[in-house]
This record gives C-alpha cells, structure tokens and sequence, in this order.
C-alpha cells in the first residue's frame, strides 16, 4: 500500500459534494484523559472511528477531550447535534459504543439506557 | 494505572492537544545495540514555565482548571523509573514541551507497546487539524508517517473521511 493511493479515494469524494457539505452535522466527543483512558477509553474511541468509517457517515466528526469530572463514570462520550440537547453517555465499552451509531447516530433515537445527563 | 506504552503515548499526545500543538512528534525507537526503548513526544503547544515543569510530574498537581489530579506525565515518569530507565521533560513558554521516557529494553517491569497502530490512528483522524510526525523502530520495522504528506495528497479532503480512516487504518497495519 501506498499513500498516492489516497488520491483515489479523494477525486471519488469530491465529486460528491452534497455529502461534503453535511460534514460535521453530528459531533461524537470521547472523553480521552488519564482516568479515561485507564478506563478503556480508547477502545470506545476505536469503536466510534471504525463504525463510522464501516457506514461512510461523512457528516459525522469524533474527536477528543480530556477529563469531564465524572471519572466514576468513565469511559464518557457526548453527542452534540446543532438544535437537539446535548447527550452524555456514561460507561462505555466498545459495544455500547457500536449500539450507539446504530441507533442515536443513524436513528436518531437516544439509547437511553447509557444517558447519565443531557444538556 | 496505564497498561501499556501505546496508551501512555496517546495520554501525553492529548495533553499535547490540550496544549494548543499544531505540530506534534511521536517517536518508539528501540536501539538493542544500547539496550534501551524510548518514547518521545514533542509539541509546539504552549509550553510551562519552570515552576509548573517542576510540579507537573506531581500526581496532585493539574494544569487543567476545576481539576486537581493530572497523572499522565507521573504515570510515564513513573514507569520509566520504575524499571531503573530516565525521564526527562523539557519545556518553553511559547515554543512548546518534549517528554521523553527511556526504558532498558530487556527489564521485566517495562510495560507492553500495546496496540501502537491504533494510537497513531486514533490521533490523527480525530484531531485533523494537527500535524503529527510518527517514527516507530522496534521489532524488525521502521515506519515513518508525516500526516503533512497525507493532508498534501487529500488536498482539502478531511483526514477523518470514512474512506481515509479505513484506508489509514489498513496502511498502518500493513508497515507497522
């Protein structure tokens, strides 16, 4: 493999620029510090990445944060969608993660057996 | 507390994040000639004063507001001391900070590399507007990965693209 073989994937996505307009329309933020990671944070991060590249969600950002004062609660992620409450997941693991995106991120319905508080 | 090395690596690169970096390098670099394992992370973030230098290997000190534990640096500090290796961290207000942890390579006590590839992914493709430099030497492979190179050929295309992450991910662990 070679990193020129990315001009492919590239020319491909611009030609779609309908679907490059929506990007960023949902935001998933893992809470990423020490206590987090420690926590497995990072395997719910993986989790996220990988799901939403498996479903080409193109208008969907993962990024990270540090700690959110909740460390008993770790691993935490927020959904933030621009007009609809924050929501905060607590307890995460890589499933809980996968049924996440399936059913908030696709769906647009909340799991809420994971919510601990929406803002 | 932090398992393994690849895990250290991806706590000190988001404090780096953390830190307003733009640049930030990342190097696992084995040298069995000298018997040693160092990790090394550098940034162009804000950097500390020598005062907060000197604290922040404290496990009760944190430069984050609202919050009085900041283990990370302690953490790796601690494992490199741990098994009779070095650490040292040096800093600039304004230019930015490098950790570097050096572990002998064959001490029972040094943690596990873990799953290196996925920390490099994992930081590039979800903090897009940092460059990250990646060098790994350990185990029969050399790798070095620029994301300057990889934004380059995108040109203007996010590195978090569905398609990009996958085929990042799959490029990562084919050479590493």
């Amino acid at each position: 493999m070679n990193l020129e073989e990315l001009k492919a994937i590239r020319e491909k996505a611009q030609k779609d620029i309908q679907l490059r307009q929506k990007e960023g329309r949902i935001k998933i933020i893992v809470g990423m510090g020490t206590s987090g990671i420690a926590s497995g944070a990072r395997g719910v991060l993986k989790a996220f990445v990988e799901e939403i590249a498996a479903r080409n969600l193109v208008d969907v950002m993962v990024t990270q944060t540090g700690e959110k004062g909740l460390a008993s609660q770790e691993p935490l992620i927020e959904v933030v969608e621009e007009g609809k409450p924050t929501v905060i997941y607590g307890n995460m693991n890589p499933e809980k993660a996968k049924r996440v995106v399936a059913e908030h991120i696709v769906s647009g319905n909340p799991v809420l057996d994971y919510v601990i508080e929406t803002t | 507390m932090l398992a393994e090395l690849s895990d250290h690596v991806m706590d000190i690169a988001m404090n780096s994040v953390r830190a307003g970096a733009r640049n930030i390098s990342i190097a696992i670099i084995a040298q069995r000639d000298k018997g040693t394992l160092s990790v090394s992370i550098g940034d162009d973030g804000i950097g500390m004063d020598e005062e907060t230098l000197r604290k922040v290997s404290d496990p009760f000190y944190s430069t984050k507001a609202g919050k009085t534990v900041g283990l990370g640096v302690s953490l790796l500090k601690g494992a490199a001391e741990i098994c009779e290796g070095e650490f040292q961290m040096r800093s600039v207000p304004g230019q930015g900070t490098e950790v570097e942890a050096v572990f002998p390579i064959d001490h029972p006590d040094v943690p596990p590399l873990g799953n290196v590839k996925d920390t490099f992914l994992l930081l590039c493709v979800t903090n897009p507007e940092v460059r990250f430099s990646f060098r790994f030497s350990a185990d029969g492979k050399d790798f070095e990965m620029d994301t300057k190179q990889v934004n380059d050929i995108l040109g203007g295309l996010s590195i978090s693209h569905p398609e990009v992450v996958t085929f990042l991910s799959n490029y990562l662990e084919e050479h590493l």
